[in-house]
């Protein structure tokens, strides 16, 4: 069992849902990113998502786009990323995804990368632009490497291969809610509840479903919690508070916004 | 493999499909539709009647008798895409997705432009055709760009600057695919280039093909060398493919920028390395990262990162020879084809003349040498007229 798979289970024993909380590394620097991961599992965040930049990411909207560049103009490398990743690691056991683009593990070699990432303390990898039938050897390597491959689906994902990527997933599978990129949502749609439900059909029962891009508020955990979720993904709003908040007041400002959120995961 | 006949949307290693699973609907979609004009007698007449009526195909093959003597040696011919409407070979591509989208019934287009050509050949194939056109441009390009800009704005055309990254061609593409994604049921995306996911660099590949067919019936017989510039490479391919069974050799051109050792270049294929982008695996300017560079060429239809699938895997088989022009060359070869045969070639196309006046003088004059004239330079001449300045600046 992963450590992704053993959060989920005790979650369920608990009564609740994940919250699971992105940043992207190094935005606004270096040194935040650490006190910004302190505010949010002192908030209760489940799992981390922990955001690597890539020069063009196609799947994120201009929040995700702004720190990404932030974050490679002040000089993130990949060999960077793996530090901050095992001073996390000392401090907490929580689970931490890695959420980049393909080219990234590519040009490094997916196993290369993969043992790199393991050891550093990484539990699982989100690739918005790796498909299923490109996956082969990721796939492959993952598994090598005991880390979990969440994949996405939309709302328009057919259900033969709705069935199809469920399968290569492990840890969770990851809904996008919107058409669209990440962080630009104004309500929630009907189509995304009925994406839910069916996804809560089609797929297997024991990988737990989880919903992002655009979820931003309490209220938005809730809705997605009743329709049947078993994750909540919240990105873009973690970004735009520390955007907008001075560093000295950022990890209690980070720590009580996720806490708002973390309550209503409850049910 | 067959050279030419992807396999599950691959050519060897490249192409493919990377791309984000709201997209894989539309791709799919489009595929299965293009798949069915491709063999439909109908689609392809109403094509060709577009082509002939509108765009002004069939181009004329032109011995260019002047040029010839200037490099002294094998025979140069070009193929004149200059002279199609819009001023570039890019119409061939815009009629023929623009009439796929009328077939699909889509009701908006979208494209990416870098200099502008593939932009204001879409606006014009949608004009013709009736659809509503929205295209993105990188600022920089729309700066360097601006008569293109205002072409398109004539035509009706809505354009959006995008001053995300580098501010050129490649993000031009991240933008429109972000539209895509979050317009993916009702938009067609009508890409320019051989490039991006299956099935677009095949598509669009047969499209310009319409090149080298008419090259080949116009020689009577295939010539000893074909070149062609490359970006994305889709004038490029369409030279290419017709004859790449036909043991033409065969040379695509890139650009070499301020020189392959400075680093300010874009010649992708000598210089790349493997790597994922815009829904493809291909060759890619890129850092130990997988961080894709910024390039630089004097022509802003060559400035990219990337290159088409299939260049990628002619290049790997040794099909196709790729090389380089520098800006200085280029520009060299623009002032010499206009002097010398009072033709203005687009800064791109110049760089596939800089290399045949090259290579010309190193074959007998019973060789004959095909270069595909991809555009006319109208659109260049401030640029040209700047680095002069700068040029004889430096020089005093």
């Amino acid at each position: 069992m992963s450590k992704i798979q053993d959060k989920f289970k005790e979650l369920k024993s608990k009564n609740e849902k994940a919250l699971i909380s992105y940043i992207m590394t190094g935005f606004p620097n270096e040194n935040a990113t650490l006190s910004i991961v302190r505010g949010l599992v002192k908030g209760g965040a489940d799992i981390l998502e922990l955001g690597f930049p890539f020069s063009d990411p196609i799947a994120d909207g201009p929040v995700i786009q702004n720190a990404s560049t932030v974050s490679l103009n002040k000089g993130a490398k990949i060999e960077k990323f793996f530090k901050i990743v095992k001073k996390i690691r000392k401090e907490t056991d929580i689970p931490l995804v890695l959420m980049t683009y393909t080219n990234v593990l590519y040009t490094h070699g997916y196993s290369a990368f993969m043992l790199k990432a393991k050891s550093a303390g990484i539990d699982g990898l989100i690739l918005p632009d790796m498909s299923i039938e490109e996956s082969k050897e990721y796939l492959k390597s993952a598994k090598k490497n005991n880390l979990d491959t969440i994949f996405l689906v939309s709302p328009n994902t057919k259900n033969d291969r709705l069935k199809k990527i469920a399968k290569a997933s492990t840890g969770f599978l990851y809904l996008v809610a919107v058409f669209g990129t990440t962080g630009v949502q104004t309500k929630i749609h009907k189509y995304t509840i009925d994406a839910i439900k069916n996804a809560k059909k089609i797929v297997n029962r024991k990988l737990p479903l989880g919903i992002g891009f655009g979820v931003s508020t309490p209220v938005d955990v809730k809705k997605y919690v009743s329709a049947g979720v078993d994750a909540v993904i919240v990105g873009s709003a973690n970004l735009k508070i520390i955007e907008n908040t001075s560093s000295s007041k950022l990890q209690n400002k980070i720590t009580e916004y996720t806490k708002k959120l973390k309550s209503s995961t409850r049910i | 493999m067959k050279i030419g006949m992807p396999k599950d949307g691959r050519f060897g290693d490249f192409g493919g499909k990377y791309i984000p699973e709201t997209l894989v609907p539309a791709v799919e979609e489009l595929e299965e539709n293009y798949q069915k004009i491709k063999g439909d007698k109908s689609f392809q007449n109403e094509l060709d009647y577009y082509l002939k009526n509108y765009a002004g195909r069939p181009t004329p093959l032109y011995f260019a008798e002047n040029l010839t003597n200037f490099a002294g040696g094998a025979k140069i011919y070009l193929k004149r895409e200059d002279l199609l409407h819009g001023g570039a070979h890019k119409i061939n591509n815009t009629l023929g997705q623009a009439l796929l989208a009328k077939k699909m019934k889509k009701k908006r287009i979208i494209a990416e432009t870098g200099a502008g050509q593939h932009g204001v050949a879409t606006a014009m194939a949608c004009s013709c055709l009736g659809l509503p056109s929205e295209v993105y441009m990188g600022y920089k390009d729309t700066i360097r760009q601006q008569q293109n800009v205002f072409r398109m704005d004539l035509l009706g055309c809505k354009v959006y600057p995008v001053k995300s990254g580098s501010q050129t061609l490649k993000d031009a593409i991240n933008e429109a695919i972000r539209d895509w994604i979050t317009n993916v049921d009702t938009t067609y995306y009508l890409l320019g280039s051989a490039v991006g996911p299956h099935p677009y660099p095949v598509m669009v590949r047969d499209f310009q093909s319409i090149i080298g067919k008419e090259i080949k019936k116009q020689m009577k017989n295939v010539p000893d060398t074909i070149i062609a510039c490359v970006g994305g490479g889709s004038n490029a391919i369409g030279t290419f493919y017709p004859m790449i069974d036909d043991g033409v050799e065969m040379i695509g051109v890139e650009a070499a920028g301020k020189g392959l050792k400075t680093g300010k270049h874009s010649a992708t294929l000598n210089a790349g390395k493997k790597g994922v982008l815009h829904g493809m695996m291909t060759y890619l300017l890129q850092d130990n990262d997988g961080q894709i560079k910024e390039t630089h060429s004097i022509s802003a239809g060559l400035d990219y990162p990337g290159v088409g699938p299939e260049h990628a895997f002619l290049k790997d088989v040794g099909k196709v020879e790729y090389k380089s022009a520098t800006d200085s060359e280029v520009i060299d070869a623009f002032l010499t084809l206009t002097r010398t045969e009072g033709i203005i070639p687009a800064l791109e196309s110049a760089h596939a003349i800089s290399h045949a006046i090259k290579i010309a003088k190193t074959k007998p004059k019973s060789d004959s040498i095909v270069v595909t004239l991809s555009g006319r330079g109208d659109k260049d001449i401030d640029i040209v007229k700047q680095y002069l300045r700068k040029n004889v600046k430096n020089s005093r």
